[in-house]
């Protein structure tokens, strides 16, 4: 059997990898240094690979984005990290104008190879301004792939694939993910970046989530009275989007789930309903329903991070609507 | 130094000892887990929020940061509102929807606290705009730390304000770290002040744990930047006692040392004063303790209304 580690030790296993296989490669961010801000994901690292390697920065993210972005197009190839989702704001210009846009602007002439690592952080009554899951954000600009891997294993597989990218790469994980346990190989291993996984396969409908809402769903659906047959897709892959998979499936059950724990207006969810409804409206036996957040910042408050935030109960309630 | 008045160094005492038993307060609390929302706590730094916020008028605006809770409390906010939000109770000052990074008193003119880095710091040269296109006498603080100076808003703000002449004092805490980061480890230049300068602006760097040294250089910054509308920035060197979020003193992840910190301590700002008060016997030992106990008294007041408050509830949001 396979080794079970955690998802957070699988992103520190993937970055030691890195490091190790590939010279070019070199982490930089605003606290990467302190498990304060990263977790244990980057344990030893500074250790093995030293200060010119795995540069805790100023408090300038903007800057530090363009100079990661300088030194991608310099021939390295940063993994560029951001303690919060939050924190992307200040750097969004070099991001999406340069990392983004450039090299198609610049007729292709050039290449940013780039990591950029964000972590959703949130809950424990931090606030509307540490809370944030921007993965709708970043699906919008033309220029980035966007993956948010649910378990351990892709955590690591698409971490690792991510560097063999010509392109900036946006890869969003979750620290309430960060104590899953799954099987990992401790050899190193790709995983797929563009490909939704079926994690059940069902008859009556489909529910799509991604990150830590696939967990909600799977142990949602495992405790499920009557034992419904749906079937549970993990998008991994935000953009592209592997639409393929959605519309077999919806083809297959007829009823649709979207789960989504962002802002609900022009993110993920309502681009799976954009394809869904042009490109599968035909199979569609019930209306799409939406799991997303409130569209209202997020409250301090326990007593409303409760309501705020999906809980199975919302899925289990959804559920029973389109197949009661 | 020119004498201060009796009154204000009495009220300068009790502005600090206000921010210092209502932090310990919430220190008490943190290590008992009856707050669960993130607390940067204030404890040390006391002397630079009650030596500014001494010389503000109500009307005028302050802003400030995720560590906020002792320049509310020197501009003359509600402690009780201040406790219960920091509970996230729904009669907490933004009715629990922000926690203790998200202090606000739109009464009082305490405008904002934001959770990002530098955030508030531009916001609080608009306030100094809206005052110029009123043509009102008002004067915008921004508190904000050192680490807030390693971003590139942070320069726009000091440029922009410079030109275009607005009323805002900067006052930049600089406790020597960044979270786990000393400032020489983030700033080829350490020397905060001198940057500024050079965009043009009245600068002074100063002990920030030397209160009466904050209220005399802030009253002569503010009287300047009320008359001339011209920017002014303020760096008040000290040290955070406690951890950067929560009630530990963060001595076992090694980014500091306790003799650094033991240093500091012996440097308190309300000791200091203290002392002084007693040797000039404008002050007597049982004097404090009655002060002491007036603060408790209110710390105690605040728990009983955190406590009566309930939790937020929506049916939509
Ligand atoms: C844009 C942004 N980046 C990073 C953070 C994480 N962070 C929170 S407080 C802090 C340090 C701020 O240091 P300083 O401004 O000196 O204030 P202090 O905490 O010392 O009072 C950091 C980096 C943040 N809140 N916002």
């Amino acid at each position: 059997m396979l080794r079970r580690i955690s998802y957070a030790a699988a992103i520190n296993e993937a970055f030691i990898a890195i490091m190790r296989e590939k010279k070019e490669a070199f982490h930089i961010g605003v606290g990467i240094n302190t498990p304060w801000f990263v977790g244990n994901t980057m344990t030893g690292l500074l250790e093995e690979f030293g200060p010119d390697r795995v540069i805790d920065t100023p408090v300038s993210e903007n800057g530090v984005t363009g100079l990661a972005i300088g030194a991608a197009l310099a021939g390295m190839h940063p993994i560029l990290t951001f303690p919060r989702m939050d924190f992307m704001h200040y750097a969004m210009d070099q991001l999406v104008n340069h990392g983004a846009l450039l090299p198609a602007t610049l007729g292709g002439r050039v290449k940013i190879p780039i990591l950029v690592r964000a972590i959703i952080n949130r809950g424990g009554e931090q606030g509307a301004q540490h809370s944030q899951a921007l993965q709708g954000v970043f699906m919008h600009f033309p220029g980035f792939k966007v993956v948010m891997p649910s378990h351990p294993y892709d955590a690591k597989g698409m971490l690792l694939q991510a560097m063999e990218e010509t392109d900036p790469v946006i890869f969003i994980d979750d620290r309430w993910l960060y104590d899953e346990q799954g099987e990992v190989p401790a050899s190193s291993y790709r995983s797929d970046l563009d490909r939704a996984e079926i994690v059940r396969e069902g008859t009556d409908l489909t529910v799509v989530a991604s990150s830590y809402t696939v967990v909600l769903c799977r142990e949602t659906l495992e405790s499920l009275p009557g034992a419904p047959s749906v079937e549970l897709i993990d998008l991994r892959s935000i953009k592209p989007i592997d639409s393929a998979c959605l519309l077999r499936s919806v083809a297959k059950t007829g009823r649709l789930l979207v789960v989504d724990a962002t802002w609900p207006k022009g993110g993920v969810a309502a681009e799976i309903c954009r394809i869904v409804a042009t490109e599968g409206f035909a199979s569609l036996k019930k209306p799409i329903a939406v799991i997303s957040l409130p569209d209202a910042p997020a409250p301090a408050a326990h007593s409303l991070e409760e309501k705020y935030y999906p809980r199975a109960s919302d899925i289990t309630a959804a559920i029973e609507t389109l197949i009661g | 130094m020119e004498e201060i008045n009796i009154m204000i160094l009495m009220s300068l005492l009790k502005s600090m000892l206000k921010i210092r038993l209502v932090e310990e307060y919430f220190a008490e609390k943190l290590t008992s887990r009856e707050i669960r929302c993130p607390v940067h706590l204030y404890v040390g730094q006391e002397g630079i929020a009650a030596g500014v916020c001494q010389n503000l008028r109500t009307d005028d605006y302050v802003l400030s940061t995720h560590r906020s809770h002792g320049h509310y409390i020197a501009k003359g906010g509600d402690v009780n509102a201040l406790v219960a939000e920091v509970f996230c109770k729904e009669n907490g000052c933004s009715h629990g929807y922000g926690g203790s990074m998200h202090i606000v008193d739109p009464k009082i003119n305490y405008l904002a606290s934001s959770a990002i880095v530098a955030g508030s710091i531009p916001i609080a040269a608009g306030t100094g705009l809206a005052s110029k296109l009123k043509n009102e006498d008002r004067v915008s603080v921004a508190f904000f730390g050192d680490g807030a100076t390693d971003e590139g808003v942070f320069w726009e703000t000091v440029n922009v304000a410079a030109l275009l002449e607005l009323p805002v004092l900067f006052v930049c805490e600089n406790n020597l770290f960044s979270t786990h980061m000393p400032i020489a480890l983030r700033q080829a230049e350490i020397d905060i002040h001198k940057k500024v300068s050079a965009f043009g602006l009245e600068t002074a760097r100063i002990e920030g744990n030397d209160v009466e040294k904050v209220y005399t250089t802030a009253r002569g910054l503010i009287e300047r930047i009320r008359a001339t509308r011209k920017p002014a920035l303020l760096e008040c060197l000290t040290f955070r006692w406690l951890a950067h979020v929560g009630p530990d003193p963060d001595l076992d992840i090694g980014y500091r040392k306790k003799v650094d910190v033991e240093k500091w301590r012996k440097k308190c700002p309300i000791q200091g004063l203290k002392n002084r008060l007693l040797e000039r016997g404008i002050l007597s030992e049982p004097e404090y303790g009655r002060l002491v106990g007036e603060i408790e008294t209110l710390v105690g007041d605040a728990d009983r209304f955190r406590r009566a408050g309930r939790d937020p509830s929506v049916t939509e949001f």
